[in-house]
């Protein structure tokens, strides 16, 4: 069922364009570069409750501008299928022999790696800042979390694209997940400082358990376990790309 | 065995029947044509019979598998090009092609080999590493061709192959489906609204309209249906006994006059418009000018559905579509 060969050519596909795009690489690294600069040094001197004295703002800022980034690039994924649909490659794809489940796995390869490699060169970004990097072996362990959270979020994308056919559409609804997972994940500060009947949400939200893995593992500060944090994270996303892979076979390939 | 083979096969949009009930069957290396106006369901048979759609009843087999139960075999087996554009223009002409291939799993070595021979097919070798945003519309129309044949499908599905691209390109085209036909013993099927396309390249045409066969022939098979050929004669003098002469005679068909021009269906129209000089000369009247018309498969069309082939609205969903592809390519 799984076709190595199918999902390595959606991959270098993926990531053919992206390297020759190069507008695209500096406009994903802006928007969280800016996020980290002004928050950053706006809320250094503030005081957030919930958070250990031991650690700066920009410190604690990092892992969730990263858990953002991830977020944001990995749920436009989907965007890239609409594209796709409509410059007609989409139907090119969907009659070759390729399985379903090896596309969708394509495209979160392809949209996974050019997410993490964002990320990653907004953490190095960071150290210009004042972030404290930590050794090889954290920024690996963080890379695989990273991973899972693409995996999450460029699945629900897939899922959104292979229901609406419509660009704008899919752009408002996106943007109506997106902003929502964001803000209640605590990549900013901590959800302990939301109302309780809020919270209840923010543990709903797969964005908090990653941004927490990230912080664990990166600044050495979570608020749950990694362990759990990464648990969760890996179920999710294996139930998340089988839904996808459903939603594939399904959806209408026109 | 059969390359393709439809059994009442239907497809329903809602309330609309884009397709119903078609029976049909195509043999191996036949060229076939699927004619009819914009709308009349042949881009429905097409996406039905290369599983991009599934039908609402009845059955096909393509290159004897099932269109439902055999998908990934019937896909293996088939190559489509597109009406709509279908590359990825922000590769180049020969990563579209290598990306094809890879899907179908040809080897690296074989693939190199096919890449370059479908290149030099459609005349695009020098252009192969340039990004396809930078082609024409017909080196794009050409590489989709190359690119439907790098898998050397059984049976290639065309969509509207020559659809907005001009004269010269369109000829090569015709050209090449033909080759493809008879050096890869390809069994081919292309829908087409173009009445000398269809008369031009295919073994056997069926003419669609509102979802069903209608006629289904040679092409000389439909055009014998007319029975005749149109001799207009522009005259002056008294007609009268001269087209009574004309009535009588066993081998015209109908007579019809419009003031000083006689329309005269006749069998054998070139050979006959001496007697006819003769018959004239006869009761006195003199022939100004004649023109004789053979039946084209327009005027079966005509024939068969009563109107002229028209732009049908296509579905809504094929039209937005159509819109916005165009809109993006610009």
């Amino acid at each position: 069922m799984i076709q190595p060969v199918a999902i390595y050519v959606l991959w270098l596909r993926e990531m053919l364009k992206f390297f020759r795009a190069k507008s695209r690489m500096i406009g994903a690294v802006a928007m969280p570069v800016f996020m980290l600069v002004f928050l950053g040094f706006g809320f250094r001197r503030v005081e957030i409750p919930g958070l250990p004295d031991t650690i700066s703002y920009l410190q604690y800022l990092v892992p969730g501008i990263l858990g953002m980034t991830l977020l944001f690039t990995g749920a436009f994924v989907g965007m890239s299928v609409l594209m796709d649909r409509q410059f007609g490659f989409l139907k090119e794809i969907m009659v070759t022999p390729a399985s379903r489940i090896s596309i969708v796995l394509g495209r979160i390869a392809g949209g996974a790696t050019t997410s993490i490699i964002q990320a990653l060169l907004m953490m190095f970004l960071a150290v210009l800042l004042g972030f404290t990097l930590p050794g090889l072996p954290a920024i690996v362990l963080a890379t695989g979390i990273m991973l899972l959270i693409s995996v999450i979020f460029i699945s629900i994308g897939l899922i959104l694209s292979s229901v609406m056919k419509d660009i704008h559409g899919f752009n408002t609804m996106i943007n109506f997940i997106v902003f929502p997972l964001f803000l209640l994940s605590g990549a900013l500060f901590p959800v302990s400082n939301l109302p309780p009947p809020i919270r209840v949400f923010s543990y709903l939200d797969p964005l908090t358990y990653g941004v927490d893995a990230l912080r664990g593992i990166l600044i050495g500060y979570s608020v749950i376990p990694v362990s759990i944090d990464a648990a969760i994270l890996l179920a999710l996303s294996i139930v998340m790309v089988v839904v996808c892979g459903y939603c594939f076979k399904k959806g209408a390939a026109l | 065995m059969s390359a393709i083979l439809l059994h009442d096969l239907t497809k329903k949009f809602e309330d609309v029947t884009a397709v119903d009930a078609v029976t049909l069957n195509v043999g191996y290396g036949e060229l076939f044509g699927l004619l009819g106006p914009n709308g009349a369901g042949k881009t429905t048979i097409i996406n039905m019979l290369t599983t991009l759609l599934e039908p609402t009843s009845g059955t096909a087999h393509v290159a004897g598998f099932d269109i439902e139960k055999e998908q990934d075999q019937v896909r293996r087996h088939i190559g489509i090009i597109f009406q709509e554009p279908s590359l990825d223009i922000g590769l180049t002409g020969k990563e579209n092609l290598n990306f094809h291939a890879m899907m179908y799993g040809i080897e690296s070595g074989e693939r190199k080999k096919r890449i370059a021979e479908v290149l030099s097919v459609v005349g695009l070798t020098e252009k192969a590493d340039i990004l396809v945003e930078k082609y024409s519309g017909g080196m794009k129309r050409r590489l989709e061709i190359a690119r439907g044949l790098i898998h050397y499908p059984k049976v290639l599905f065309l969509d509207e192959p020559t659809l907005g691209l001009d004269a010269q390109t369109r000829r090569k085209i015709w050209d090449y489906i033909r080759f493809l036909n008879i050096h890869y013993k390809m069994s081919i099927v292309l829908t087409t609204h173009y009445m000398e396309e269809a008369d031009y390249l295919c073994n056997r045409i069926a003419i669609i309209d509102q979802g069903s066969i209608i006629a289904l022939d040679t092409p000389s098979g439909l055009k014998r249906q007319l029975e005749g050929d149109i001799v207009s004669l522009v005259v002056s003098g008294p007609t009268g006994d001269f087209i009574s002469a004309l009535k009588q005679d066993p081998q015209v068909r109908e007579v019809t006059s419009d003031n000083d021009t006689l329309s005269i269906t006749i069998t054998d129209g070139e050979k006959r418009i001496p007697e006819l000089f003769v018959l004239a000369q006869a009761h006195g009247v003199t022939i100004i000018s004649v023109s004789l018309h053979k039946p084209s498969l327009e005027d079966v069309f005509i024939h068969l559905t009563g109107s002229t082939i028209r732009e049908q609205e296509g579905s809504l969903h094929s039209h937005v579509h159509a819109g916005m592809t165009r809109r993006m390519h610009r």
